[in-house]
């Protein structure tokens, strides 16, 4: 039997050694994934990000073990954490906080580095979230690393994404920054039973009623790509509004509540048309991002390391200019 | 192009709360570039082998000061080879007296290490032993 074959059979460990295949960028996972392609596009692909500390990962762990509770849906877990700059490692803790979910078949937890990726996911983020996809997995959560303001990846994956926030983090005037807070489908407060969870409501609140409906248009290699679908300009009442919802994940406070959220906006995706466009913009992005890695690889195979060095060190020497040295090579590339 | 990282699981079996060897451990194995999974404290054998499966791990590293490590070990070299990973090394840290140390290895543990142990040593072993 294939891997791809074990897979589709719900063979765990061929799934997590093709999840290692994928995260080395390795042939046999691309191979694979080649097989399992017309098998996904049915998850509901969750994404959940916001700055470090303000309980993603237990906020993470109670979603999952309410859809368990309430719906036995089989959940996938793909939690990120950032890569050393330096030296590459990694130390991954977000199982730590998702310990309850343990020893359930049904549910499956894979930690993994950005590897030098910024952006707030890993490269092979995607793709491993195909895996997932194709082996059956209702609901794949997207865990980001702790996001700062412009770690907006996600929302280019995810279907819906949620965007976590903590009292105490920032003014109203962090809430009408451009960013992270505008590609929320759904803003959770977390950490309800702190001080100052009103005021951050407040400002989230404040920040909406300034917002404008506006379509969703990702800046992406220079051209304009939309997110929002022809239907909802029909009709305004086809405006999805981010609701805020106040958690307290350590407790499983307003899990409830927020899980209804999630089902209110995936119907909303679905009726709009917006789930559709959604799709094809990750698709869409996901082959941009092979061709420009494709084209990178070319590259290389194609200007030897020597002649690289060669004008690297011109650089360097300050005798010709980064753009000079583009020209240089791409020009040594077509000989 | 591929790009390999040694995949290692650092966990605490057993009920001592002691994890400070743990996190040093997977403090310094993250700065010799690799990519440390951590699962915190109080873990039983079932977990630890679960996380190994789900995470595709190289290495398990078990941290035990509580003296369990006769009951414990055991159980969880099982549970590996029960999921079908017999390629997973498994390297343990804590208080071992010196006579557990054959019947240790014997049950296929790779290393054994005891307090001021060298990370340096760690590391070595664990690049030996993932690359052989």
């Amino acid at each position: 039997m294939t891997a791809s074959q074990k897979i589709l059979n719900g063979d765990r460990l061929a799934l997590a050694r093709l999840l290692t295949k994928i995260e080395n960028n390795a042939p046999e996972g691309r191979d694979a994934l080649i097989e399992l392609f017309p098998h996904t596009g049915k998850a509901h692909l969750i994404g959940v990000t916001g700055a470090p500390g303000t309980g993603k990962s237990s906020l993470v762990n109670q979603l999952a073990l309410h859809y368990r509770k309430t719906e036995n849906k089989k959940i996938a877990i793909l939690a990120v954490d950032p890569s050393s700059p330096f030296t590459g490692g990694a130390v991954l803790g977000d199982r730590v906080r998702m310990r309850d979910l343990s020893g359930d078949e049904k549910v499956f937890i894979r930690s993994m580095a950005t590897r030098g990726s910024l952006g707030g996911l890993a490269q092979s983020t995607a793709n491993m979230t195909q895996a997932f996809d194709a082996a059956g997995f209702d609901i794949v959560i997207i865990e980001t690393v702790g996001a700062g303001q412009s770690e907006v990846d996600i929302a280019k994956l995810a279907h819906t994404t949620l965007v976590v926030e903590a009292p105490g983090l920032g003014d109203d005037i962090q809430a009408i920054k451009a960013g992270i807070l505008e590609i929320a489908d759904i803003l959770v407060v977390n950490k309800g039973d702190r001080p100052g969870v009103e005021n951050t409501e407040k400002a989230l609140k404040s920040m909406l009623d300034l917002a404008h409906p506006t379509e969703r248009i990702f800046r992406h290699h220079g051209s304009n790509m939309r997110v929002t679908g022809q239907a909802q300009k029909a009709s305004s009442s086809l405006t999805w509004i981010p609701p805020i919802k106040r958690t307290i994940s350590t407790e499983g406070v307003g899990i409830a509540e927020l899980v209804e959220s999630i089902t209110k906006h995936a119907e909303h995706l679905r009726i709009s048309g917006d789930w559709a466009v959604r799709d094809r913009t990750r698709l869409q992005v996901e082959l941009e991002a092979l061709i420009q890695s494709s084209l990178m690889n070319r590259f290389r195979e194609e200007v030897s390391e020597k002649k690289f060095n060669e004008v690297l060190e011109k650089v360097f020497q300050r005798n010709v200019s980064p753009y000079e040295a583009v020209k240089m090579l791409m020009n040594g590339r077509l000989k | 192009m591929t790009d390999k990282k040694i995949r290692v699981l650092v966990a605490k079996p057993g009920l001592d709360g002691h994890d400070r060897g743990a996190k040093v451990v997977a403090r310094a194995l993250r700065d010799a570039g690799m990519e440390v999974i951590y699962t915190g404290l109080r873990q039983t054998p079932e977990m630890i082998a679960e996380a190994a499966l789900q995470e595709d791990v190289d290495v398990v590293g078990l941290s035990v000061l509580s003296g369990a490590h006769m009951a414990l070990t055991p159980r969880i070299m099982e549970l590996l080879r029960a999921n079908g990973q017999t390629h997973v090394k498994v390297f343990i840290g804590g208080i071992i007296p010196d006579e557990d140390l054959v019947r240790l290895k014997e049950m296929g543990v790779t290393g054994v290490y005891g307090p001021g142990a060298s990370t340096d040593d760690i590391i070595r072993d664990i690049k030996e032993t993932v690359a052989g």
